[in-house]
């Protein structure tokens, strides 16, 4: 084993620290507040946990997938409400459920060219409101009605409107270019690699255990009280709902009827919540009299068919991630991997354990292997603690820095999926403590 | 195939004596649990098809599973990845001398699905690939059916398309379970039914999606799937889990009470059987019989019904209509092969010059197919207007929802408009398609030469210029070849590939192969004037512009035309090609051929061409075409030329079948001197571009095969009535003459 992945002459960058708002179902608790609000929630609790000076932040990033088009750049008016210096650029970064690691990695790079000293990521994602749209015939017709200058124009403009033009257009998590539901996707996935509902159930049924015990032990020390306006103060996650086998069989499937495998009870749930972390270069935290709690060493983004590999990120990023770090999967102590869907985790390891996948499709000799599950999402996952898209990124990287503080270990991989057929790795070290 | 089939009759005769040792090649099962799983391959063919060896395998397996006490459902399923059962076996009809023979295949095939349909176990069809004609007839004699979302999913009854009817109880089931309206249509078009129309139409029951790669091919693991969920089916509708007859829905409920009145359905036969005999023009028996069988199920019950069918199947087989149909789908299997070798480069960019009608059509055909496509064309305007074609013939097809909006995006990637001849020098195979004028094709021959790679070919698109005129001025003749694309070239199945005598053969093989991938059906012909089809249609023409300054009305010319079978009259036809491109022809084959290629005077046509009177993109030709209007009118003022070049018409031969057969044999004569000439390679390929090409009758199965059915003998004997009159231009030629004098000589086996 390698002792450390420091090179000479490349700044070693930490994650100082993380949290995040607990992950609370879409339409509940935070029913009535704005994603910024959010945000800007997670982005004080980071100041409130590190202490950190408000004008030390040199830039913020943040990801969000579905935007609220009143705050597209939600990063700065999050970092604005949360009293951050105005003078603090920040930007809206977006690539589906990768979205805070794209975030992170911003920073990373940003941190390693030299530009910036300390930058806080995060992500972002509010499910309870969604932007729901006119027609475009109604919305052509709309905007029309603004340019037209005589009342002749503006009632013939009005007498066009038909009541099918009424009829709004709802968002739905489909790929764009194949007008497939994610979910629809997850069940072909799962049926490719011959995942069993049992299987799914059973890993779901994992994920909510793990979960709960995870949180009864305040293992999940990453979430922060959030005081909602109007409400109680929220300071825990409320979709860990361990169920029985017997239970989950009786849930007919979701997407694919009547012979599809993923149901509502082994898929991940809409979530609202948000995430940050504090990312700098060892020196300046160092400086600043911080003791970092991980180094974020190398990644990789991928990207394959958006129809039939949709979900494949991990398996194509974890051996590339593994390769450019000279690490092998035994290497990695702590595995953290976004469950999206139970068929899509299971499918997922089957194709990492697979020479011929791995041959036939990722152009390798040799498969890398799946994780050792018990190293694997030991705290529950995306399917039980909740999964606001834009926000998993950092309750990944955060998990993985404080499983291997508590578990051991030197090294922890952070792996996930997102739409639009894309995937991304990260390798983690353990800061020496 | 006709192997085969001997062998499928002599395992009949011995199975008899050695059943103890059943060889079976084309059918097994396995029993997993309570369901027994029927997989069907054929050994010996890409495609199942319900051989002899089939059908006998499959009645000993189906004998054994209703043997059997274990087993409580079936489940039905092809192990080929494209096709469930893609219909009948053809050879096996066609080795069939007489009706009633074929009328006993009927019944057998129709005992066997009776027994499938009464089966006291419940049979799931398990449907990837094509289930078309007897495969259909199977599946839906089944209890349950599922099929793959699969694009080669498709199911349907093509048999009308050959002259037959689905002669297995497909006449009498599908009305049953779609209603007449849909079973009509189903079986008078022979249309291939995608997977999600036909789940909502109730032919089939349950959707399976295709999967994408996983710890086995997609395509492997894709069946192993269906019959994961057939199985699951098969057990649920044995333990009546899954009921067989679904709730009706209120549109189905009207629908059936409206049916149950006689006259009602009285009328839907007859508004059927009109709608029919305008489109044959009773040319064609098949549709006619379609509708006596259905009529007889439903009217007088099922003896009567399949009674009808296996005896009218039977007849239909043995008609010259069916024949020449299937004889045309022999030849169109025949020219979607490449005859001549795999090309030694693998041709990826195109370059196509001139952005009209035809270069956009053929942009269209390249892109989608994954063409890197260059469109040069020397103006802005005419380059937009090309790919605005191009853009337009795709999104037609996402809004058929053929293709996705995101796969037309990515085709349409593909395409590169522009006006210089930048990136040129990396085509692999250029396609001029600019104005027909030899001195044009010789300036753009010269500048493209200049720019493009050595083992670049330059294929012209031409309709009627010799190559070997075109590829005078080329530094390389041995890359130059003749791509003759028809208009609309996105429609029109044929393309006619010239080759020159100096066309090298890997030129040819990589101009087919193209040509191949583009969805073409292909024949390549010698080089000439007119080549092949210009060269038939020409005399045709030229016989259509004598019959009109003889005073017949361009309506009556059409009805002429069509009612011998022609898709489109020969006035209209005149009007699609364009006055202007006939007159062309005219002139220039004319000079060629001298006065064998006279008859109507050319300068009718130039005369109309002068007044503006192009044809339909000009507005006027032979009629006047206004836009948005179906209806169109003679325009008078072409018929103000007619007169004035009139033709007193000679009553001997100006009968109305006169007049066709005036037409037809020059047409055929035409056809037969190119084979004689060697500018055709075989009767099949005459056949298909006459037919695919020019509209020739498909009933009459093209020239070569008219001429075997009707008999040279009588063709050459009406020609001689005509020569007498009109010269030589009805001269026979040797070839239809050897022929004639030969009886026992015929151009198809």
């Amino acid at each position: 084993i390698k002792k450390t992945l420091a090179k000479p002459g490349v700044k070693n960058i930490v994650l100082v620290d993380g949290v995040r708002t607990p992950f609370l179902q879409s339409g509940t608790i935070y029913a009535d507040l704005m994603p910024h609000d959010l945000a800007r929630a997670a982005l004080q609790g980071l100041l409130n946990r590190t202490g950190l000076p408000k004008d030390a932040v040199d830039y913020i990033v943040y990801g969000t997938v579905i935007q609220e088009v009143k705050t597209s750049n939600v990063a700065r008016e999050a970092a604005l409400g949360a009293g951050f210096s105005d003078k603090t650029p920040a930007h809206t970064v977006t690539m589906a459920c990768i979205s805070s690691n794209q975030a992170m990695t911003t920073a990373v790079g940003l941190i390693a060219a030299g530009q910036c000293d300390a930058v806080v990521a995060g992500g972002v994602e509010f499910m309870s409101d969604v932007p729901i749209r006119h027609s475009r015939r109604m919305r052509k017709t709309m905007l029309s009605l603004n340019k037209a200058k005589t009342l002749g124009a503006r009632l013939s403009l009005l007498g066009s409107i038909r009541l099918a033009h009424l009829a709004p257009e709802l968002p739905a998590v489909a790929e764009f270019s194949t007008a497939e539901t994610m979910g629809h996707s997850a069940d072909r996935l799962a049926a490719a690699f011959g995942v069993s509902r049992l299987e799914q159930d059973e890993f779901a049924l994992r994920s909510h255990t793990l979960a709960k015990k995870a949180q009864d032990s305040g293992l999940l020390s990453d979430v922060i009280s959030f005081k909602v306006p109007g409400k109680d103060i929220v300071s825990k996650d409320n979709g860990i709902r361990p169920s029985t086998m017997e239970q989950m069989a009786k849930l007919k499937p979701a997407f694919i009827k009547p012979h599809g495998t993923v149901t509502a009870a082994n898929s991940s749930f809409l979530t609202d919540g948000a995430s940050a972390v504090l990312i700098m270069s060892e020196e300046k935290a160092l400086a600043m009299g911080y003791k970092p709690k991980a180094y974020l060493r190398d990644f990789v983004y991928v990207s394959q068919d958006p129809k039939d590999q949709l979900l494949l990120g991990p398996t194509y990023a974890t051996p590339k991630v593994l390769e450019k770090s000279g690490l092998t999967l035994n290497d990695i102590d702590v595995f953290e991997f976004h469950e999206a869907f139970a068929g899509q985790i299971m499918a997922n390891l089957k194709a990492m354990e697979s020479d011929w996948f791995a041959q036939t499709y990722m152009g390798r000799k040799t498969k890398v292997g799946a994780p050792p599950m018990e190293k694997f999402n030991s705290w529950g996952g995306s399917l039980s603690l909740g999964h606001p898209f834009a926000a998993t990124g950092c309750r990944l990287v955060t998990t993985v820095a404080h499983r291997l503080q508590k578990e051991g270990g030197q090294y922890g991989l952070v792996a996930a999926c997102a739409a639009g057929g894309q995937g991304h790795a990260m390798v983690i070290e353990a800061y020496p403590q | 195939m006709a192997g085969v089939r001997a062998l499928g009759s002599l395992s009949r005769l011995t199975t008899r004596r050695y059943t103890l040792f059943p060889a079976r090649t084309h059918v097994n099962y396995e029993i997993k649990g309570d369901v027994a799983v029927v997989r069907m391959n054929d050994p010996n063919s890409r495609v199942n098809t319900l051989s002899t060896q089939m059908q006998r395998e499959m009645t000993e397996v189906m004998d054994e599973i209703w043997g059997n006490n274990a087993v409580q459902s079936v489940v039905l399923i092809s192990s080929k990845p494209g096709s469930f059962i893609a219909g009948a076996d053809l050879n096996m009809i066609q080795a069939c001398t007489t009706a009633e023979e074929v009328t006993g295949l009927s019944q057998e095939g129709q005992r066997m699905f009776e027994k499938v349909e009464k089966s006291p176990k419940p049979i799931v069809a398990a449907i990837n690939g094509s289930c078309l004609g007897g495969g259909l007839e199977f599946a839906i004699s089944c209890q349950y059916r599922i099929a793959t979302k699969s694009k080669k999913t498709v199911l349907g009854c093509p048999e009308v398309m050959l002259g037959l009817l689905p002669g297995a109880g497909g006449t009498q089931r599908l009305p049953k379970m779609l209603g007449l309206p849909s079973a009509f249509d189903m079986i008078l078009t022979g249309r291939s039914i995608r997977p999600d129309k036909a789940k909502k139409m109730g032919l089939v029951h349950q959707l399976v999606d295709t999967l994408g790669p996983g710890l086995k091919s997609p395509e492997e693991r894709t069946i192993e799937y269906l019959e994961e969920v057939a199985v699951e089916a098969a057990r649920g509708l044995a333990k009546k889990q899954i009921p067989l007859t679904k709730e009706k829905g209120l549109m189905q409920k009207i629908q059936d009470y409206v049916m149950s009145y006689p006259f009602v359905r009285q009328q839907i036969y007859n508004t059927v059987q009109n709608k029919v005999m305008k489109q044959t023009k009773g040319l064609y028996p098949a549709p006619l019989k379609i509708i006596e069988c259905v009529k007889a199920g439903v009217e007088q019950g099922p003896t009567a019904g399949y009674l009808a069918e296996s005896q009218h199947f039977g007849k239909l087989a043995m008609t010259p209509e069916s024949k020449a149909l299937i004889g045309l789908y022999h030849g169109q299997v025949t020219c979607k092969k490449n005859r001549f070798r795999t090309p030694e480069k693998d041709a990826k960019t195109l370059a196509i010059l001139g952005a009209g009608l035809m270069g956009a059509g053929i942009a269209q055909v390249s892109v989608d197919k994954g063409f890197h496509t260059i469109l040069k064309d020397t103006t802005l305007e005419g380059l937009s207007r090309g790919e605005q074609q191009v853009y337009k013939g795709l999104n037609d097809k996402t809004k058929k929802k053929s293709i996705t909006s995101f796969e037309r995006d990515s085709f349409l990637s593909n395409l590169t408009g522009q006006l210089d001849y930048n990136g040129f020098n990396k085509a692999d195979m250029i396609i001029e398609a600019v104005f027909e004028d030899l001195s044009i094709k010789h300036k753009v021959l010269k500048e493209v030469e200049a720019v493009i790679p050595p083992h670049c070919i330059f294929a012209t698109n031409t309709s009627a210029l010799p190559i070997k005129d075109i590829a005078a001025v080329s530094k390389r003749p041995e890359k130059v070849i003749g791509m003759h694309y028809f208009s609309p070239v996105d429609k029109m199945q044929l393309l006619e590939i010239i080759t020159t005598d100096k066309t090298s053969k890997d030129t040819t093989a990589s101009a087919v192969a193209v040509g191949l991938k583009q969805g073409k059906v292909i024949i390549v012909v010698g080089d000439g004037p007119g080549f092949y089809t210009t060269r038939c249609l020409a005399p045709m023409l030229a016989e259509a512009v004598r019959v009109l300054q003889e005073g017949v009305d361009p309506k009556k010319l059409d009805g002429l035309t069509t009612g011998f079978g022609f898709p489109v009259g020969a006035a209209t036809l005149a009007d699609e090609v364009g006055i202007d491109v006939a007159a062309h022809v005219a002139e220039d084959l004319g000079k060629a051929f001298g006065s064998r290629f006279g008859g109507g005077n050319v300068e009718v046509l130039k005369t109309m061409v002068e007044k503006g009177f192009k044809g339909r993109k000009s507005g006027k030709g032979c009629y006047i075409y206004q836009p948005g209007l179906k209806r169109r009118d003679v325009n008078t003022e072409a018929l103000e030329i007619l007169e004035s070049y009139k033709l007193t018409p000679n009553a001997a031969v100006s009968s109305d079948s006169d007049i066709q057969y005036r037409l037809v044999s020059r047409f055929v004569n035409e056809a037969v001197l190119c084979l004689q000439e060697g500018i055709l390679a075989s009767p099949v390929e005459g056949d298909i571009g006459a037919v695919f090409g020019l509209g020739f009758p498909p009933c009459l199965g093209g020239p070569f095969r008219f001429v075997d059915s009707f008999g040279a003998d009588k063709l050459v004997e009406k020609m001689r009535k005509f020569e007498e009159v009109f010269g030589n231009q009805f001269t026979p030629c040797q070839l239809l003459l050897d022929h004639a004098k030969d009886p026992s000589k015929k151009f198809h086996k």
